[in-house]
């Protein structure tokens, strides 16, 4: 209980400061907001003028103080470019986007990483092991803008099995959904399927020679119930630790994917205000990102101690 | 004669690694009948875990291993069979019990669960059978609290206990025959006893042979009906227990035999130890392996393999000896040597 509280506590502190630092940086964007709003060619005046509604006369503590209070309310001011939409508005409709994306892509990651990685270790040195090698090496190898229009030209272009640049809502029918989502999340999945695979299959192969894998052959288990239910879990915590470090990566190509396909999500809103020197947008998003980032490694942490008994007493 | 439960003839297991074939088991013959124990002793490197690997079927050949020979267990020519059929006998006819109880436990599974699996899958229990099964069988290998503990990770329990529970997932299906593998060399010298005797005790009660792999031959001492002593891959010699303690012939048995620390030496004496190193396994002497190490040794050893004959009086229990000089036996029983 002490230690749920504590562990609340940390997680508290740390999106304060990450808040501290998104705000701290985007107020430092190159630009100034009342030349945005007003546009070039006013008195000084004018702008002094829209420099007080926005409150960015007074000090940048004073105006993070008070961003943050309405922040924690869910409220992100308004966008500075017309159409002057509410920025926790705009964020609430781009936000399933790129988590459907990011968490697709996840998923399809293991989905394959996972038994390819035990197939792969099961065969260790053999010819399948070695073309896994291969290909895991060559995927890595492709940055994902590259991999992204090599798909669309592939398969959205010349196959036409896929639309681009288009979006379907979760409201317009599971299928159509998950029709568009899919080369982009394809896309974004790619390397970590590659990555993914690779750390798996050496930390089974490491495994597989333990005694307690002889051992449990030699209480008559197959070598299929070996791989799953013996060797998988006592191998997957460099996985685990792989997957907190792939979130931050996730997110980057989720951002180059949106802009590549153009879909609606977070990154293409951070990616679009930020040129247009929308701060309170950009605030918001990369907030929204951030927050994200942390609960998705806080999430990650727990999943340690479900995985290893022996770190749940050894971190009391 | 009665089919022994175990007849192991010209066995040889041979891997074949970059620095060229290395002959772990070269030809190895053995009989042990349904309910006796058969000691296997032997240096570190000698083919002790290979033999009983390859015996059990788990190391067959493959790729970068050949095995050759037969192993005939209860009648069934284990390296013949397919894969799944091999693995139906691991557990219910044959089980194997491994040197290191720290490692040979799955360090993220419950300890009950090593149990409870290989009840489901031979014996074909449900959920909660095998469960009480499982805690029973931990009570019969010495567990105290075996509900509490079936539920605790292997790292919550000492390595007597582990070993305990190693014993108990390997008893589990009521085999014939248990394989040993030094199951005692990583634990303290009063827990070894312990789980010397658990053993010896199991193996009385539920009339189960018992193949005790050692280094050491005084740890097998009392409690083996045989002895066979390995070295550089072949056996040197096999006999009743008494005849290697009592009468060796081989002088590789002899030499291990002297070097053995005796309770009433004095402590910190030296111990006398057999000169020169075993025979490199990729590239052996040939000959006699032991030959070079032996004092006794002369040109005829270098020649060829000794043959294993039995030297035993007419009507006695064999007594294997692979040595063209071997070691006079006492007067009363000689006659019957070369
Ligand atoms: N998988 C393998 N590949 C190549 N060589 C092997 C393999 N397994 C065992 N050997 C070799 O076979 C020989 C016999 O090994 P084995 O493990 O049977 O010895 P041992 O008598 O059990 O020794 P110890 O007392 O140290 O356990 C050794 O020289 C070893 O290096
Ligand atoms: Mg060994």
């Amino acid at each position: 209980m002490r230690r749920a509280a504590r562990a609340l506590g940390e997680l508290a502190a740390v999106l304060f400061l990450v808040s501290l630092g998104v705000f701290l940086l985007v107020t430092a964007m190159p630009g100034d907001p009342a030349v945005m709003v007003l546009g070039e060619g006013h008195p000084p005046e004018a702008y002094d003028e829209v420099r007080s509604e926005l409150g960015l006369d007074r000090p940048v503590f004073e105006q993070y103080l008070d961003w943050l209070a309405s922040a924690v309310t869910g409220d992100l001011g308004t966008s500075l470019v017309p159409p002057q939409h509410e920025v926790a508005e705009r964020l609430l409709l781009a936000l399933p986007v790129s988590l459907q994306l990011a968490a697709m892509a996840l998923v399809i990651a293991l989905a394959v990483a996972i038994p390819l990685a035990m197939w792969s270790a099961h065969h260790e040195g053999g010819r399948i092991d070695r073309a896994v090698s291969a290909g895991t090496f060559g995927v890595l190898s492709v940055p994902p803008f590259l991999a992204g229009l090599l798909l669309i030209m592939v398969f959205a272009g010349g196959l036409g099995w896929f639309p681009r640049a288009e979006w379907a809502r979760l409201g317009d029918g599971l299928a159509a959904n998950l029709h568009h989502a899919l080369l982009p999340a394809l896309t974004i999945a790619l390397m970590e399927l590659a990555q993914f695979t690779r750390v798996l299959r050496n930390d089974l192969t490491v495994t597989l020679r333990e005694d307690h894998i002889l051992a449990s052959r030699a209480r008559g288990r197959s070598p299929v119930r070996v791989l799953v239910s013996d060797a998988l879990r006592p191998s997957s915590f460099s996985l685990v630790t792989l997957l907190g470090l792939s979130v931050g990566r996730l997110i980057g190509s989720t951002v180059v994917v949106e802009y590549l396909f153009s879909l609606p999500g977070v990154g293409s809103l951070v990616v679009g205000a930020a040129n247009q020197g929308d701060v309170p947008t950009v605030q918001g998003a990369v907030l929204a990102i951030a927050v994200f980032y942390v609960l998705a490694n806080a999430a990650i942490d727990l999943s340690y101690r479900a995985l290893d008994p022996r770190i749940r007493r050894s971190h009391v | 004669m009665s089919e022994p439960l175990l007849d192991v003839e010209d066995l040889r297991t041979t891997f074949h690694t970059p620095r060229g074939d290395v002959h772990a088991v070269d030809g190895v013959s053995l009989r042990l009948e349904a309910g006796r124990t058969l000691g296997v002793v032997g240096e570190s490197g000698s083919g002790k875990s290979v033999l009983g690997r390859t015996v059990m079927g788990l190391v067959s050949s493959g790729p970068g291993v050949t095995v050759s020979g037969r192993v005939s267990l209860a009648g069934q020519d284990v390296h013949a069979l397919a894969p799944a059929e091999r693995r139906r006998l691991w557990g219910p006819r044959v089980a194997m019990v491994f040197q290191d109880p720290m490692t040979s436990l799955n360090p993220v599974k419950r300890v009950g669960r090593h149990i409870d699996e290989v009840l489901r899958l031979h014996l074909r229990l449900g959920r909660r059978e095998a469960r009480e099964r499982t805690v029973g069988l931990l009570r019969q290998v010495g567990i105290p609290e075996p509900e509490r503990r079936a539920g605790q990770y292997p790292h919550e329990l000492s390595g007597g206990m582990r070993q305990r529970v190693v014993i108990a997932a390997a008893l589990a299906c009521g085999p014939d025959l248990l394989i040993a593998d030094e199951p005692t060399t990583a634990l303290d010298v009063t827990v070894q006893r312990q789980i010397l005797d658990l053993v010896a005790s199991l193996s009385r009660r539920s009339g189960m042979a018992v193949v005790l792999i050692s280094h050491d031959l005084a740890a097998v001492g009392g409690r083996a009906d045989r002895v066979a002593v390995m070295y550089g891959g072949r056996l040197v010699e096999s006999a009743p227990t008494s005849r290697v303690f009592g009468a060796p012939r081989h002088p590789y048995t002899g030499a291990l035999l002297a070097s053995a620390p005796r309770l009433s030496a004095a402590p910190h004496s030296r111990l006398p130890t057999i000169e020169g190193r075993p025979p490199d396994p990729a590239d052996p002497p040939p000959g006699c392996r032991f030959a070079p190490r032996c004092p006794r040794a002369e040109a005829v050893c270098r020649g060829g393999a000794p043959p294993l004959l039995d030297l035993a009086p007419v009507g006695g229990h064999p007594h294997e000896v692979a040595c063209r000089l071997p070691l006079e036996a006492e007067s009363t029983e000689v006659g019957h040597g070369r």
